[in-house]
């Protein structure tokens, strides 16, 4: 920095002898160059301070800078010490460290610990953040004896073609609300058959934490606890597609609807649970009530309004569970639905299930494996078809009278986790229903379908899965079709309800 | 209808009914662990009823949400879990249905035991394609003696603050535990001292805080990634690997395949040792670590010093 100032030095003395040496008869004219002499020892002074001033604040950014990484070090060090391994016996000698526990109740948490730059920064995963968050996919892919796919595989979370399915695309959030209540989201985008996008608003709902009594109340969209794999979500499905039962009772997307559930942990020396759910009862997604999407059994559905509250859906169920032994563990259910039905003005339907859950994990279970598990699900339904009368090309008008419907269904199903990340499958589905004005019937004609498949799971965040399906139905005859299903799931852990 | 109007009135008659759940002599201490559980008995003696929900044989990461344990937590007085998404898998459905108030997060019933743990391994970055990493760092502390005497502490603390009037009791528990295991840390670090630097192998990365504590040197685990099993191409390279090292002992816990283990050890000469990482039945903390401890000084004795 000194070359500076000291040419600005030279330039001036220059000036100075110049001026010195200069005859008086020029004084007047000196008079200025002083005073243009006097400005530019003004501007170098400026110039000086400036530099100083420069060099003050470099040095003061450097201090900063030095203290930074000594903090950087110093906290990175004390992180990496703290568990003293190998630490010297010396320590273990010492009386004990930690202050003595206060004799007042402290109702604080143990403090949590100092953070430090080695922590990464979670803020949507893991135990850190403020909602869990994750995104699902399935894939389908396959080939059907039969053209018309839908015919056999009436879910909508189902393959849908032959070729290529994307049936299952999910975001799933969740997380405490505050202390009070939990939330749930969970969207699902599909693509139709036509490639077009599909968003279902699948569920959206709220649980309490603290209600008194063992109480627990639920509200929002949520999938009805009827049976079990009514409230499963696809990705969580042991095999590709719903069983034909839950197709038949439930529809497409199963049942769903928003309203409130309220459930007690009943105090018996078992672990049993009562649950009572209020819900819509209109819509596809109450596939045998209010619903106004499909003509079922003949009927064009009439849009009846909520008249009273004995107009919405009521679903009760009762849930045991009994440990056998130490590797046993047995579930049963009962549930039950009830609302109307589209097809006449005073028209009901009920819609009864049994449910039963065995699996055996052994005590030295390694990743999760062997198990066996079995499980299976009967329902019935007994529905109120109201009077109608069917138009025909080309034939008379069919009169349909007033009629009680039974229809009846169930699935059962092995799986052996055999080996580790290996689990094979084996599902037999029946259903079949008596003989109703309207036949032949697409929705109540005995079907029956064998599917044995094997899935390999990678790691618990992604699967492979192959399936063989053998159909059979009173009215489409013999199909058989060989399903491929792939899984990937990004973000948060997956946690899994028994 | 009908049976909807009766059933209704029937819960209501049920809940109101019910009579209010008077708190038991002892406390009702649930721990998801038995390691865990271990510590909460040393602690609280006889003031304490300790329930343990996973197996001490099973893996802890993969254990079944059963029913029952909603039932068992529902009545907890105490809820002690390891933390560090050791048992992400299981819990929060437990937790959902539980409904007890008294051991949710930050209540003076819920101890989270990697609370004040310097954990091992915290990941600077979060990618699965390393493996199941836990986000918040290695979650099997408790195999540290000296992490123990912390998790006690926590543990201490939550009884005293749940259970005030035999706070002096459970101070006790604690003044003991801690000193049984100073005490005992001296021989432990004696049995193993000879072996200072020893090469061992582990499955999974189980046991590092153990061999960390003791002085021996894990040199690699069965597993290229935490929870991706053992490959081919990773033994092969981790055969030559222990060869050169001289590491002469493969650990694994009891519920571990033997194949691979097997395999690694005829062709590197090392031996399989199966070490239990939990204290089974109503074993104690202190005689896990012992039994461990001179199972490891034996193998390590009986392997031939250099090959």
């Amino acid at each position: 920095m000194g070359r500076l100032p000291r040419r600005v030095g030279m330039a001036i003395a220059v000036l100075a002898l110049g001026v010195a040496a200069l005859p008086r008869g020029v004084r007047a004219q000196s008079e200025e160059l002083r005073r243009e002499l006097e400005a530019m020892r003004r501007q170098l002074r400026d110039v000086q301070e400036q530099v100083r001033k420069q060099e003050e604040l470099n040095r003061r950014q450097a201090e900063i800078n030095k203290r930074q990484e000594e903090l950087i070090r110093k906290l990175t060090a004390e992180r990496a010490a703290a568990p003293s391994p190998a630490a010297p016996v010396e320590t273990a000698a010492a009386p004990s460290p930690a202050a003595p526990a206060p004799p007042a109740a402290p109702t604080v948490p143990p403090p949590s610990q100092p953070w430090s730059p080695a922590q990464p920064l979670t803020l949507l995963s893991g135990a850190r953040g403020y909602l869990n968050l994750s995104f699902d996919a399935l894939m389908d892919f396959g080939w059907s004896t039969t053209p018309d796919v839908t015919t056999i595989e009436r879910g909508d979370h189902d393959p849908l073609q032959r070729g290529f399915t994307l049936p299952n695309e999910e975001i799933f959030i969740d997380g405490a609300v505050d202390p009070y209540f939990k939330g749930v989201a969970d969207l699902v985008f599909k693509l139709d058959k036509d490639n077009a996008t599909e968003v279902e608003l699948e569920e959206v709902y709220l649980t309490t934490m603290a209600l008194p009594w063992n109480l627990q109340a639920k509200a929002g969209q949520f999938f009805t606890e009827f049976g079990r794999l009514n409230q499963q979500h696809p990705h969580a499905w042991d095999f590709v597609d719903q069983p034909l039962v839950i197709g038949r009772m439930f529809g497409p997307e199963g049942l769903r609807n928003p309203g409130a559930r309220l459930s007690w942990l009943v105090p018996t020396p078992f672990y049993s649970e009562l649950f009572v759910a209020a819900q819509n009862s209109h819509g596809d997604t109450a596939f045998s009530f209010r619903n106004t999407e499909d003509a079922l059994f003949g009927r064009t559905p009439i849009d009846r309004p909520v008249r009273n509250p004995g107009d919405l859906l009521y679903v009760p169920r009762y849930v045991a569970s009994f440990d056998l032994t130490d590797s046993q563990t047995l579930v049963t259910g009962l549930s039950g639905a009830f609302a109307p039905n589209a097809s006449g003005r005073d028209t009901r339907t009920q819609v009864y299930g049994a449910d039963v859950y065995w699996k055996w994990k052994p005590s030295w279970q390694s990743g999760g494996f062997p198990f066996v598990s079995w499980q299976t699900e009967a329902l019935g339904r007994r529905y109120e078809a109201g009077a109608a009368t069917v138009e025909r090309v080309g034939l008379p008008p069919l009169a349909l009278p007033r009629e009680t419907l039974g229809d009846w269904g169930l699935y059962s199903q092995v799986l052996y986790g055999f080996t580790y990340r290996w689990v094979a499958g084996l599902r037999g589905d029946w259903v079949d229903g008596d003989r109703g004005a309207f036949t032949p019937d697409e929705n109540r004609a005995q079907q029956y379908r064998i599917s044995p498949n094997l899935t390999f799971y990678p790691t618990e965040f992604s699967k492979l899965r192959l399936q063989y399906n053998y159909d059979h139905g009173k009215l489409h005859g013999d199909d058989n079709s060989v399903w491929a299903q792939v899984e990937f799931l990004l973000g948060s852990h997956a946690a899994h309800k028994f | 209808m009908k049976t909807i109007a009766e059933l209704l009135t029937a819960l209501l008659v049920a809940v109101l009914g019910c009579p209010s759940m008077g708190r038991a002599a002892e406390l009702k201490v649930v721990a998801t662990t038995t390691d865990l559980a271990a510590v909460a008995r040393a602690v609280g003696g006889d003031d304490v009823d300790v329930t343990a929900l996973a197996r001490p044989t099973e893996d802890p990461h993969f254990v079944d949400a059963k029913p029952s344990f909603i039932r068992i937590v529902n009545q907890a007085d105490v809820l002690i879990e390891g933390g560090a998404s050791l048992e992400a898998g299981w819990l929060p459905p437990i937790l959902d249905s539980a409904r007890n108030a008294r051991i949710s997060l930050g209540s003076a019933g819920r101890v989270v035991a990697a609370q004040g743990i310097p954990l091992l391994e915290v990941p600077t970055q979060l990618d699965r394609s390393m493996g199941d990493v836990h986000p918040q760092g290695n979650p099997h502390f408790m195999l540290d003696p000296v992490a123990a005497k912390t998790v006690a502490q926590s543990i201490t603390t939550s009884f005293c603050a749940v259970d005030n009037a035999r706070c002096a009791d459970y101070q006790a528990g604690l003044d003991r535990f801690r000193t049984a295991i100073d005490a005992k840390l001296r021989d432990w670090q004696a049995t193993l001292a000879p072996f200072k630097g020893a090469k061992v192998v582990t499955y999974h990365k189980d046991f590092e805080y153990f061999f960390q504590r003791f002085g021996l040197d894990v040199l690699d685990t069965l597993e290229p990634k935490p929870g991706i099993p053992p490959s081919p191409t990773h033994l092969t390279t981790l055969i030559p690997k222990m060869k050169a090292e001289h590491a002469q002992l493969i650990v694994i816990e009891p519920y571990r395949e033997r194949n691979n283990p097997d395999f690694v050890a005829e062709n590197t000469g090392a031996h399989v040792l199966v070490l239990p990482a939990m204290p089974e039945g109503k074993a104690d903390y202190i005689g896990l670590i012992d039994s461990d401890v001179s199972r490891i000084a034996a193998a390590l004795r009986k392997a031939p010093a250099k090959s």
